[in-house]
């Protein structure tokens, strides 16, 4: 069934006849809903407090944004995201190029890294930042853990995958150390590193939102500023904060299915 | 490269010596005992290697601890968490807490697994349905559990509905995902066979079409409980009076890092139990594709 979809023509672009064939069927049960929630906000069928108007979400919205303190909040959550990303990611490609990669290093650490990966992420938290207290250290920190598991075992899971015959090949041709890795071990386990990456951004994401939950202070971040929505019980800021949330993480995952697509298309090359 | 080589070294080297006691026909007792020993060796090899390196963390950390080079309230030594560990089990504390998180999960997890199935069903068999719901559904599974929370425990409370909800969210999501995924990527040479021996509707249902998507939809069951355990885990932490996240923010909040860590630890051997439950019920169920081969 999906391999019909991918052999279906492209549709020509720019005319109001792509607008026309476009699948607007998508579309109904979210306008559904959101008529249904206008209505019954207006003919005042629930508790207006607590199931608040669409329209008052977006008065809200635009006094946040227009405020000026949601483009610090969003700006110090994608940093706190980015950057535990990216030290996350590093130590798992690191981490899983070497246990998968030398027999040793699996057979000494692989047990115990196994046995942790079980404990449920949030369950670091509280001891995390008894150690290092509730700044952004402690949620960069949280952040690179959770980037941390699916990079590592995705790349464990690539390595471990290389034909004995590509190594041959490396053989063959004397690759040195550098070579092995930068030529064979990395580029052939790369379609799981990047499911490793692309996972590993949703769960960052995730982990930034819950830290700043759970480790919220008044300084700023998206999560600080719903969880405070919460407790001034504004439930527009925090529908609003939802929404952002949720944004963002969809435009993450976007973001890594396209660098996904684009990198590995090598490999629909037939060889 | 030398662990290549080592690793290429020692396997040829086993092969070599193995091959010894087979080629005598009448093997002698210390040949045989050469061979047990050998075929026994990788296990104990790979048991007894396991265990320096969490020794090695286990020792700096209780000389940390003893030295006091940290606060013991920071880091308490092992034989406190070890101690306190036993105390919370003597006193039920442990089994309550865990026995309520426990059954959270598995409630939650029934209902966000089987509406999930469900929706993965209606989607993949319905190609109008999917039009109509996919969108929405993908835009829904795309806001992280957590984003919910602030608004459903404004909506539903703190109570039991709360966390039965975001873990029944966070399973629900992977198990549709992966059913959809599942159903549609049934090869299509399978359904012609099917067609070609006369199958009707239910029976391509059940005999083609649901064995065929099953390693799927299974890898889906899995993902969605391990998601499940940590979305409860994340909201026992922020509400909860009662549960394990609740133990571990309670010590927490009395600087009893202990009980953090015996609770922590707990949190991850339930992780891993519910883990090993379904990967021994996959091996069972999928018994059936290694007989075909």
């Amino acid at each position: 069934m999906s391999e019909q979809s991918t052999f279906q023509a492209p549709a020509p672009a720019g005319t109001i006849q792509t607008l026309l064939r476009k699948d607007w069927r998508g579309l109904v049960l979210p306008l559904a809903f959101v008529l249904v929630w206008w209505a019954v906000t207006t003919l005042g069928l629930v508790n207006t407090k607590l199931i608040v108007p669409p329209a008052d979400v977006v008065t809200t919205a635009y006094r946040f944004i227009t405020g000026g303190t949601f483009f610090d909040g969003l700006g110090a959550s994608l940093w706190r995201d980015g950057a535990g990303f990216v030290i996350g990611s590093l130590a798992g490609v690191a981490f899983g190029a070497l246990v998968g990669v030398s027999r040793w290093a699996n057979r000494i650490v692989g047990p115990t890294f196994h046995t942790f990966k079980h404990i449920s992420l949030f369950a670091w938290l509280p001891l995390i930042s008894t150690w290092l207290g509730q700044g952004d250290v402690a949620k960069i920190l949280f952040v690179a853990l959770s980037a941390f598991y699916p990079v590592a075992l995705g790349t464990l899971e690539g390595v471990k995958g290389i034909a004995r015959a590509q190594l041959e090949v490396a053989r063959v041709y004397a690759f040195n150390r550098w070579q092995l890795l930068f030529k064979l071990v990395l580029p052939a386990a790369s379609p799981q590193i990047l499911a490793g990456l692309h996972l590993a951004l949703i769960y960052a994401w995730l982990a930034t939102i819950g830290a700043e939950y759970l480790l919220a202070k008044s300084g700023p971040g998206l999560g600080d500023a719903v969880i405070q929505g919460k407790a001034a019980f504004n439930v527009p800021l925090v529908v609003f904060g939802m929404l952002i949330i949720g944004f963002v993480g969809a435009f993450f995952n976007q973001i890594a299915a396209r660098i996904e697509a684009r990198l590995l298309r090598w490999r629909d090359v037939r060889r | 490269m030398s662990s290549f080589n080592s690793a290429t070294a020692s396997l040829s080297l086993q092969d070599a010596d193995v091959a010894v006691p087979r080629s005598t026909g009448q093997p002698t007792l210390a040949a045989r005992l050469l061979g047990a020993w050998q075929a026994a060796w990788p296990t104990l090899r790979r048991f007894l290697l396991a265990w320096p390196f969490p020794l090695a963390i286990f020792a700096l950390w209780s000389a940390a601890a003893h030295f006091e080079w940290v606060a013991p309230q920071v880091l308490p030594s092992p034989e406190t968490v070890f101690n306190t560990f036993g105390d919370l089990f003597n006193s039920g504390e442990l089994r309550t807490n865990g026995v309520i998180s426990f059954n959270r999960v598995v409630s939650g997890f029934a209902i966000g697994a089987s509406s999930g199935l469900l929706l993965g069903v209606l989607m993949g068999l319905s190609p109008t349905f999917k039009d109509y719901v996919y969108p929405i559904f993908r835009a829904f599974a795309q806001v992280p559990s957590l984003g919910w929370l602030p608004l459903l425990m404004m909506l539903v409370g703190i109570d039991e509905a709360l966390k039965i909800i975001l873990v029944a969210k966070a399973a629900l999501v992977p198990v549709a995902l992966n059913t959809l995924k599942g159903i549609e990527g049934v090869p299509t040479r399978y359904i012609e066979v099917a067609k070609v021996y006369g199958f009707n509707q239910w029976q391509l249902l059940v005999r083609v079409v649901f064995p065929a998507a099953f390693p799927m939809i299974w890898n889906g069951v899995r993902y969605g409980l391990t998601h499940s355990w940590l979305a409860l885990v994340a909201v026992e932490l922020l509400a909860s009076s009662e549960g394990l996240g609740f133990l571990i923010v309670y010590g927490r909040q009395l600087y009893q890092m202990d009980v953090v860590m015996a609770a922590v630890v707990v949190v991850g051997a339930v992780g891993f139990v519910l883990d090993k439950v379904l990967a021994t019920i996959e091996t069972r169920l999928l018994r059936w594709r290694h007989d075909a081969f």
